[in-house]
């Protein structure tokens, strides 16, 4: 597994590259917006990767909560699969096809929905107990990182765009900004508390978080519909080839975000470990107890080498 | 495991076994092994840092044990809590409120019929249930006295208490050990951790001697090795 | 669950003897909020004709600032002489205590609007132009949702460091699509342009959604030490 990771960073360097050479010279000129829509290419497959990575947070939180106890994890298991089949089967029935917002296809909400519980029993299977919990510190890390270029570049291209830096009313931004703050306040948690129950405590924020996200969406939306606002990053079709480009360039930045990712995960399991070690001495060490001729040599003690 | 109803005074009700507890770094509990008897008396000692607290602690349930089991009374110390009492060296009660009002609401949380058990718990710990003066103002005699009536409140089948003589003038802590002793002969498991163990001579059945978070000796008498009784141990503020 | 309903009265009562006892704590909070109302007052100018299109937001970020204050020192209470520890060592349920401390902080962040609500009036000369009975549901609705989540990040903050700070810090982000909802609701009332009926849809949907949560993972809060 290490040595696949020089491999992949070359790898993803040369997507990357590729990728910003897409965006700057091959994608098309927008009519309306001129050049200065190629922002898009750096604002959207953040959003998106940052989006990937805070779900994949709240799953693990989701499974370290519910994983405490065999009877919790049972329910929470069958709940998930009954999320994935309503959620399989409903976009086909006709009254909640007409519900879907125009551009929706039925077939990708169920798909979304089959992947939802797929991922769920994927990390459940690679990730027990204390994974999760690395798991999901290392996502939210990474995807404030991620969620923080969306929030810049957003202003970056509304102010030459439509005069403006920012619209109250713009629904995706206003939410990004929301799940930014949501998840800076996780890392906040994490940092200051002491108990030995952190990582139980920022399971349970991330649970209010995510349940958060679709109020808040609803509010600005229907706060929207009262007071009609600029919306930014419009919406509507996209012309083909600039897609292409923006797929290239998700692929991209989902690559590096899977680095850095790995990398982080692989650090936060060192510093565990690390700790588990310095632990695992401190319960043996004491004057007397163990001395040279005790059985346990353990990592960090002067005699192992 | 014996069936708590039905055991003889002098089967064991508390087991614990390999209990480890650290807090980070800090190791507080090396791997603790014992078994405690129905009925018996138990002095917990040892020097600042021994783990003594950790120790109680963990059985009251305050406290999750890193490694290791805890059984009391066949049960985890969660849903034993019925027939525990606990006492701390902080008194666990509402400065603000009488000793009265106190024990009608923690009365509240057993369950249990009201108004005379929390005056018989006042009275047999020596105080005045009358007593309208706010917590807070009493002596710490009278206070370690209070908080000893809120742990006995529900008539628990299992007391711990850590450091119930400490800044408690001689005379109420006579008075304290009596009343101990009496429900140590009415059938109840009683742990304390002092400091104080002088006091305890020839009313406790064991004395439990900890060190750098473990149980290195249980003697019969206040005397082990070096230590002879009414000697403090080192180090005691 | 009767002894659940009357270990959550039992401990609502307690607490409200205790805060009556404790009249200092009180009546400095009282103060504070008027003040919050007095600062508004001289920053945002009541005469102005848009005056009624921001008061909803500035009544409701008063309310805000008032209950940090009060849902911090509620728990507060617990952490002298350690008594939270009875509580635990105790049989009783880890929801009484949430529901009852909720509850107890529902009265009192209502009292403090109560008052700071008439002076807004006073001050800004406010007049409803819409039904003004929709601001019953909008303030009942709405303190809930400011307490609820309140209560429950409060208890969690016990246990970090920086403990009055943590509370906003984690109550804020989560409370945002609340505050966009009430703030938008008041203001449809006063202002009679819209109707708010969305928005407490949205209010109650919000309260039902947290006071869930809070009753189900708060167990885990108590426990942490």
């Amino acid at each position: 597994m290490k040595r696949a990771f020089p491999i992949l960073a070359v790898l993803t360097a040369l997507l990357l590259v590729y990728a910003f050479y897409q965006a700057l010279w091959v994608a098309p000129t927008d009519a309306l917006q001129g050049d200065v829509y190629r922002i898009i290419y750096y604002h959207v497959p953040s959003a998106w990767t940052a989006f990937l990575l805070f779900f994949i947070n709240f799953i693990a939180s989701v499974q370290y909560l519910a994983n405490a106890r065999p009877s919790t994890a049972r329910a929470a298991r069958w709940i998930v699969i009954a999320i994935g089949i309503i959620g399989f089967v409903a976009p086909f029935i006709p009254q909640v096809k007409q519900q879907l917002p125009t551009g929706m296809y039925p077939s990708s909400v169920a798909t979304t929905f089959l992947i939802i519980t797929g991922l769920y029993f994927v990390i459940g299977k690679y990730f027990v107990d204390q994974d999760l919990d690395v798991l999901a510190v290392t996502m939210a890390e990474v995807g404030v990182v991620f969620c923080s270029i969306v929030l810049v570049t957003g202003p970056i291209w509304a102010r030459p765009v439509w005069g403006i830096w920012w619209a109250p009313g713009d629904i995706r931004l206003t939410s990004t900004l929301v799940l930014w703050l949501i998840y800076v306040s996780y890392l906040v948690l994490r940092r200051f508390s002491d108990s030995a129950q952190t990582q139980k405590l920022a399971a349970v924020l991330a649970v209010f978080g995510a349940l958060d996200v679709p109020l808040v969406y609803f509010s600005i939306w229907f706060f929207r519909t009262q007071h009609p606002q600029p919306v930014i990053g419009g919406g509507g079709s996209m012309d083909p080839r600039m897609l292409h480009v923006l797929l290239i360039s998700w692929m991209a930045f989902l690559c590096f975000a899977f680095l850095v990712c790995w990398s982080r995960y692989r650090l936060e399991k060192l510093r565990r470990e690390v700790e588990e070690a310095e632990a695992l001495e401190s319960l043996l060490e004491p004057a007397g107890l163990a001395g040279p001729s005790s059985a346990v040599k353990t990592p960090l003690s002067r005699g192992s080498k | 495991m014996t069936n708590p109803l039905t055991a003889p005074r002098g089967a064991p009700i508390i087991a614990v076994s390999n209990l480890v507890k650290q807090f980070g770094r800090f190791t507080a509990l090396r791997g603790v092994n014992a078994e405690f008897d129905a009925g018996k008396f138990y002095v917990i000692l040892g020097d600042n840092g021994a783990g003594k607290t950790t120790l109680l602690r963990a059985l009251a349930g305050l406290t999750d044990p890193s490694r290791g089991e805890i059984s009391i009374l066949g049960k985890k110390p969660h849903e034993a809590s019925r027939d525990l009492g606990y006492m701390a060296h902080p008194s666990l009660l509402y400065d603000e409120m009488s000793g009265m009002e106190n024990l009608l609401y923690f009365d509240k949380l057993y369950d249990i019929a009201g108004n005379s058990r929390c005056e018989q718990a006042i009275q047999a710990v020596g105080l005045d249930a009358e007593l309208s003066r706010p917590v807070g103002k009493y002596s710490q005699g009278m206070r370690q006295r209070m908080s000893l009536a809120r742990a006995i409140l529900h008539d628990p089948k299992i007391l711990f208490l850590d450091e119930p003589f400490s800044n408690v003038d001689l005379h109420s802590a006579r008075e304290m050990v009596g009343l101990l002793k009496g429900m140590r002969d009415a059938g109840k498991t009683i742990l304390v951790v002092t400091h104080q163990a002088a006091l305890l001579e020839g009313t406790a059945d064991e004395f439990v001697w900890m060190q750098a978070g473990q149980i290195v000796d249980r003697t019969n008498h206040l005397a082990r090795g070096h230590l002879a009784p009414g000697d403090a141990p080192a180090g005691e503020s | 669950m009767r002894s659940f309903w009357s270990i959550a009265l039992a401990t609502l009562t307690k607490d409200i003897r205790l805060e009556w006892r404790s009249k200092d704590a009180l009546n400095a909070m009282l103060f504070f909020s008027l003040l919050v109302v007095v600062i508004f007052v001289f920053s945002f100018d009541p005469l102005a004709e848009e005056s009624r299109h921001i008061v909803g937001g500035l009544v409701w970020v008063a309310f805000l600032f008032a209950a940090v204050v009060a849902l911090n020192q509620t728990w507060a209470r617990e952490l002298r002489n350690q008594v939270l520890d009875a509580y635990r060592v105790s049989p009783a349920p880890a929801n009484a205590l949430f529901l009852a401390k909720a509850i107890g902080n529902f009265i009192l962040v209502s009292l403090l609007e109560a008052l700071m609500a008439p002076l807004f009036v006073i001050f800004y000369n406010l007049r409803v132009l819409g039904p003004a009975w929709q601001l019953i549901p909008v303030a009942l609705l709405g303190t809930w949702a400011l307490v609820v989540n309140g209560t429950f990040f409060a208890a969690m903050s016990l246990r970090t460091r920086s403990r009055e700070l943590m509370l906003p810090l984690l109550l804020f982000p989560v409370s945002i699509p609340a505050v966009i909802s009430m703030v938008a609701a008041t203001t449809s009332i006063l202002t009679g342009d819209d109707p708010a009926h969305f928005y407490i849809v949205l209010l109650l949907t919000y309260d039902v959604v947290f006071t869930t949560a809070c009753l189900a993972l708060f167990e885990t809060v108590l426990q942490a030490e």
